[in-house]
């Protein structure tokens, strides 16, 4: 182009000058945007390492500070020394699994609702979905506290109804975090999940049908890997969140259900030092992070490319 | 067209086949048979009714009423899976999880085919459509032509006794559509399968098909083969759907039909004298005539003046107002000895239509 453009030009020395000034403009444009574009980053920038990037490392030095004042691996020697943190650990892991297995097979269900119901109903059953997703976590177990205790709702039904003879205990206990949690955590499955069945397109099912599926067949063949992306996010959602989990078991347990986050804020509370708080946040950081590293791998390993 | 059968193909027979949906009565009473190894395509405009029609044979949708039989056997109240139709879908339907081997492999691996034999099968097809060495690629690293041939590919594996196709090649560009048009009916001749293709497209309609079904509103227009569907349209519908025409209205004079008071000589005279009839005129079967060699022998003559003329590349098109207040379209081959005495804008004309081409559809309500 801009060779004809000198060719077909008579005083072609003067076209070649001023193309080669145009270059370097364009140069210096190019330049500028980028500065601007930078610029622009910069608030974003200092939030995050104000209020994510400070507190974490605040959080970290303080965990190698023993309670005398010296620099030492004193709190994570305690972690390691003591059996109870070690169990309390595992008790909120089996906790979180549990949880998570529920929203599962609670959450699937619903979410493949959502994404075949045609278009004013999927709305309203959204809705349902999201109404105690915008409520207090406070106020729905508290809710829970009322439902499930001994004169409850729940129990009132049961004896009632001549299942039980006498009210079961369904609150201050394992099962009534669990409840909760469930109940708190689901909706954090259901819409990745949702949105991961949307963009299925409703033609594969039929053509695995086509080509001999049977519904059954189908589902599992071609529905459920492709929503295996979605299925993987909500999941690890669902389960990160629960480990570090604090009002529900806290409220709904009794004092009898110990889960990591419940124990940093008793460590609190007990010791005038933060540092053995600050060790077990740090380690639960820690498992997280790994969880979530090896999640991420396998969304990335389970994602069709389409 | 006959087929060469390799496989024993089956007859379709679709019987009072109606689909309502509330008031809506997106098929209504259709009956038409499909010979066995048949190509047959359902032609119409979006809405006619031919896609629902397809998906009732493939056992998507559930008939209001009426009868669907392959070879005999009634199939409306088999589910899908177990009619034994191959499909390709209008987006194909490739399932991203899989490799295109592992698509084509699937209807193999239901019907507890042995592994060598998948592998020899899918190998087999793959080849048959081309993309032989493909079987380990991704869906995502394939075009939309080769998207196309896989999902055949995959459609046909399992020998099935009828392929559907749903708008197979709407989603190509014009020059590849052309292609696979071509390449389709080949791959039609050589399996002899029968084939029941959906389409909105009057060429692929008159490439590809040994019968086109056309639709309009949920009913059956017409079936016939593709040059008698050009040839003889019974409807203005059919005529104005398949090809390009110029209706003129006529008048009966003295027991004969006549346009702007002159006789008319026609292919095919007494027909449907209860209907309104309209005389068809295809663009391409107008002639220039000296103005007085009149309607000499055997053909019509009408005079008008040239409106505008439109270069089409391989041919001219010219809109003509005709002296009795209608406007019809002519058509002349960009050659250079036609292209040397051509009229221009406003210039005063004679028409020639010979007797042979001179037919009458009924106009439509």
């Amino acid at each position: 182009m801009a060779q004809a453009a000198v060719l077909q030009s008579p005083s072609g020395s003067s076209k070649t000058i001023r193309l080669e000034q145009n270059r370097e403009a364009l140069e210096k444009d190019k330049r500028a945007e980028a500065r601007v574009m930078f610029h622009l980053t910069v608030p974003a920038l200092v939030i995050v390492g104000l209020l994510m990037v400070a507190p974490i490392a605040w959080l970290l030095s303080m965990s190698f500070v023993a309670p005398d004042g010296q620099l030492s691996l004193e709190n994570y020697r305690l972690f390691f020394a003591e059996p109870v943190y070690r169990d309390m650990f595992l008790n909120t892991f089996k906790i979180a699994f549990i949880v998570t297995v529920l929203c599962l097979l609670l959450g699937y269900p619903v979410a493949y609702l959502l994404a075949i119901t045609p278009a004013p109903w999927s709305g309203l059953l959204m809705l349902a979905v999201l109404m105690p997703f915008w409520t207090s976590t406070l106020v729905r177990t508290f809710s829970w506290l009322i439902i499930l205790q001994r004169n409850g709702l729940v129990n009132s039904a049961l004896v009632g109804a001549g299942l039980v003879e006498r009210p079961i205990p369904l609150v201050h206990n394992m099962t009534g975090t669990i409840i909760g949690m469930v109940h708190i955590m689901v909706p954090f499955l259901i819409l990745p999940l949702y949105a991961s069945m949307k963009a299925i397109d409703g033609n594969l099912m039929r053509a695995a049908a086509n080509l001999g599926s049977s519904p059954a067949h189908a589902f599992a063949r071609v529905y459920l890997p492709l929503s295996m992306p979605g299925l993987v996010a909500g999941t690890i959602m669902v389960f990160v969140m629960c480990l570090g989990f604090y009002i529900t078991p806290a409220l709904l347990g009794g004092g009898k259900v110990k889960m990591i986050a419940q124990r940093i804020e008793e460590s609190l509370s007990l010791y005038a030092t933060w540092g053995p708080a600050a060790a077990l946040a740090v380690l639960l950081l820690l498992m997280t992070a790994l969880c979530l590293g090896l999640s991420l791998m396998l969304v990335r390993r389970l994602t069709p490319e389409v | 067209m006959a087929t060469a059968s390799t496989t024993t193909a089956l007859p379709v027979l679709v019987q009072s086949l109606s689909k309502h949906f509330g008031e809506v009565r997106a098929v209504e009473d259709i009956t038409f048979d499909i010979r066995p190894g048949e190509f047959l395509t359902l032609l119409g405009p979006s809405g006619s009714g031919k896609t629902t029609l397809l998906m009732m044979i493939a056992g998507f949708s559930r008939p209001t009423a009426g009868s669907i039989q392959i070879a005999g056997q009634e199939i409306v109240h088999l589910p899908p899976h177990k009619r034994n139709i191959g499909m390709v879908f209008q987006n194909y339907a490739l399932f991203p999880h899989m490799t295109v081997g592992e698509n084509v492999a699937y209807p193999l691996r239901l019907r507890g085919v042995g592994k060598a034999e998948i592998k020899d099968r899918v190998q087999r097809v793959l080849d048959l459509v081309q993309l032989g060495s493909y079987a380990d690629r991704n869906i995502s690293q394939l075009s939309g032509g080769q998207r196309q041939r896989i999902a055949l590919a995959r459609a046909i594996v399992f020998e099935p006794k009828i392929l559907l196709m749903d708008e197979p090649l709407s989603a190509l560009d014009k020059q590849l559509r052309e292609t696979m048009q071509i390449e389709i009916r080949s791959l039609h001749d050589r399996l002899g399968m029968t084939t029941i293709s959906v389409t909105h497209d009057q060429r692929e309609a008159l490439t590809m098909s040994d019968r086109i079904a056309v639709f309009s509103k949920g009913r059956l227009a017409q079936v016939a083969t593709p040059s008698d569907l050009y040839e003889h349209p019974e409807s203005q519908f059919v005529a104005e759907f398949i090809g390009e025409s110029s209706f003129l209205p006529l008048e009966e004079k003295n027991g004969q039909w006549c346009y702007n008071g002159r006789p008319l000589k026609l292919a095919d005279d007494g027909i449907g004298a209860a209907d309104t009839m309209l005389l068809m005129l295809r663009p391409e079967r107008l002639r220039w005539t000296e103005d007085n060699a009149a309607a000499s022998g055997d053909g019509n003559q009408f005079t008008g003046q040239v409106r505008t003329v439109v270069f089409q590349g391989e041919s001219l098109l010219f809109e003509v107002m005709l002296d009795g207040g209608h406007t019809v379209f002519v058509r002349m081959a960009n050659r250079s000895e036609n292209v040397r005495a051509l009229p221009q804008a406003g210039q005063s004309v004679a028409l020639r239509l010979e007797r042979a081409d001179a037919r009458l559809v009924r106009a439509e309500g």
